[in-house]
């Protein structure tokens, strides 16, 4: 199992708050891999990170064997890294297909391209991932005026019409109704099994990660706190202590 | 076939009416030209401000540069542009009619090339810029433009320049740059219809609703906007170029760098019409242009008053512009519906396979 990401020491601050301190992890590839924490513990920051989205002060962030800390967001993203946002973002003037369009990959692109047509083929594929979430009905719908969690599944749907070697979801399923977390669950183990697509995936709904993910890192107060398979996670003392707000009693003890 | 044919109407009509005007009202020439400049305007500032959410206030700068980059070329060409302009027109200067549209051709290209230039550089500038930051950075610019030229004794300084002068009949010579004027203006309509509905104009869009997010899907932003305001600079370069052909004198102020005129009336045009349209800014720019003429000559002493209650009438109740108005109103006749084989769908089947569903929704439909 080769590892798709590989963070080495990652370390953030703002100012006099060290979002990340010294993070390791591996994302292997062709995996589902959860990171999970309590609020603040610097999941969102480590996305960032990754993404290029900021600058990380130390450590060493590696895609594919290849060193992306000093690489620029859009870069990173026609690499085929991408990240979906926890405030969902999508394009919320243009019209769902639209939207998918213009998600394409954009490795190959070049001047020449930029005035080019998109070939039947393309819209057929941005057609076929809306109707994989089950948006195809409402896809000449303008989509800001899609409810939230139809919004998630667009901006999951462009993520894929981007053709990513990896994907990095936050809280794909917050805000979204619990029948159609089912849907959205099995979306993404397929995203993984039929599109081959690397998931790494921050989530707080504790049955969906522990149910979708093959591995898992918990943060806390921007450091690692653990890591391992699902079961694992679930019976790890500092794991439990961390989300139920344990330290918080022994701190006033 | 009949869906086909309403489409093309509009802009079948665009073409006559702009062909067949000069022919009906010929003592209306100039002020037609001066409609499709100022659709030229309109249509240039909806690039970046309209469809990509970048509101210049200072794309009159490339209208300005192109007039004066016209104008030297035009005169450089066969004389010391220096020694010409500090004459201010003393010594009586004679163009042949090669001279004259020689100097012409080339300098309304190069008018066109030199505003490419300058907005490349200038967008690799202020490009860093998002938002209100965005508009007064390019104001700023504008407006240092018109002051710089005017201590710049080469070009003349803020005495301007006289152009060299039309070799011709005065009714032949308002035609001339009517057509001029107009056939820029068709190119530039056709050219932008075409783009808009490519990638280019899906990427302008995804620009302008959300920045960041089109970052990182990875589309190459900067590219996009440097090329949509290349566009724009040099269609506003040729533009200036044959506007300050048209008056026949050009001075920095006033005709060059017209910021609180020109440079305003661009956005409100647009605003008015529907930013982000195709045909906003034409039916904004020519209601706009209409309302001001017909104000300047019946409410003269008022005209301003008139303009800025229009101004305000229509940001304040109108901010979509007219057809953003009638695209919201009727969304449907501009596709934006759910599709009508879902009505049959009370709870759509989120397991079933995409050609599945369609096999079935075709045999329901039959």
């Amino acid at each position: 199992m080769t590892a798709m990401i590989e963070c080495e020491g990652v370390t953030k601050a703002f100012g006099g708050i060290v979002a990340n301190n010294e993070i390791t992890l591996e994302v292997p590839e062709g995996r589902i891999t959860g990171l999970i924490g309590p609020n603040g513990s610097g999941k969102t920051t480590l996305f960032n990170s990754i993404v290029g989205y900021h600058p990380v002060d130390a450590g060493s962030i590696k895609f594919e064997g290849r060193e992306i800390s000093d690489l620029r967001v859009q870069q990173i993203a026609r690499l085929g890294l991408l990240r979906t946002f926890q405030q969902t973002r999508i394009y919320s003037k243009m019209n769902c297909v639209d939207n998918m369009l213009i998600s394409v990959p954009h490795r190959t692109q070049t001047y020449r391209t930029m005035f080019s047509k998109y070939p039947p083929e393309v819209t057929e594929r941005a057609e076929d991932l809306l109707e994989f979430v089950g948006l195809y009905e409402k896809r000449f719908l303008i989509s800001g005026d899609l409810s939230f969690g139809q919004q998630k599944l667009l901006e999951f749907a462009m993520a894929l019409m981007n053709e990513p070697r990896l994907l990095l979801l936050d809280e794909p399923t917050a805000g979204i109704n619990p029948t159609l977390i089912n849907g959205l669950i099995d979306r993404l183990r397929r995203a993984t099994s039929e599109l081959g697509v690397t998931l790494f995936v921050i989530e707080h709904n504790m049955p969906v990660i522990m149910g979708l993910a093959d591995n898992i890192y918990c943060l806390a107060n921007g450091r690692l706190l653990a890591h391992g398979p699902p079961e694992k996670i679930q019976n790890d003392q500092r794991v439990i202590n961390a989300y139920l707000g344990a330290h918080y009693y022994l701190d006033s003890d | 076939m009949n869906t086909r044919l309403r489409r093309t109407l509009p802009y079948a009509g665009l073409l006559i009416a702009g062909i067949a005007a000069p022919f009906l009202f010929p003592d209306y020439t100039f002020q037609f030209t001066v409609l499709w400049v100022m659709i030229l305007f309109a249509l240039t500032w909806d690039i970046l401000g309209g469809q990509m959410g970048y509101n210049s206030l200072g794309n009159i700068a490339f209208f300005g540069v192109g007039m004066y980059i016209c104008a030297v070329v035009q005169i450089g060409l066969y004389y010391d542009v220096a020694q010409y302009t500090a004459s201010y027109g003393a010594v009586k200067v004679e163009f042949t009619a090669e001279q004259y549209f020689t100097g012409l051709a080339v300098g309304l290209i190069a008018a066109g090339l030199g505003a490419v230039v300058f907005s490349v550089i200038l967008g690799w500038v202020v490009f860093g810029l998002r938002g209100p930051y965005f508009a007064i950075g390019t104001l700023g610019v504008a407006l240092s433009a018109g002051e710089l030229t005017g201590a710049w004794d080469y070009v003349g300084g803020g005495g301007g320049i006289a152009l060299p002068i039309y070799p011709g009949e005065p009714d032949d010579r308002s035609l001339f740059f009517y057509a001029l004027c107009f056939v820029l203006a068709m190119v530039l309509f056709f050219l932008l219809r075409w783009i808009y509905l490519g990638r280019f104009g899906l990427a302008a869009n995804a620009i302008r609703d959300d920045e960041e997010k089109a970052e990182g899907m990875g589309i190459h932003t900067m590219r996009y906007k440097t090329v949509g305001w290349a566009i724009a600079a040099f269609f506003l370069g040729i533009s200036g170029a044959l506007f300050g052909n048209m008056i026949g004198f050009i001075e920095p102020l006033e005709v060059a760098f017209p910021t609180v005129t020109f440079g305003l009336f661009m956005v409100v045009m647009c605003l008015l019409g529907g930013r982000g349209t195709l045909w906003g800014p034409v039916i904004g720019a020519t209601l706009f242009h209409t309302f001001k003429e017909v104000t300047w000559t019946y409410l003269l002493g008022w005209q301003w008053v008139a303009l800025g209650a229009l101004i305000v009438v229509s940001v304040v109740f109108f901010q979509q512009g007219i057809v953003g108005w009638v695209k919201e109103k009727w969304p449907e006749k501009f596709g934006i519906a759910v599709d009508d084989r879902a009505l049959a769908e009370t709870e759509p089947d989120l397991d079933e396979a995409p050609s599945q569903r369609l096999r079935r929704q075709t045999e329901a439909a039959q």
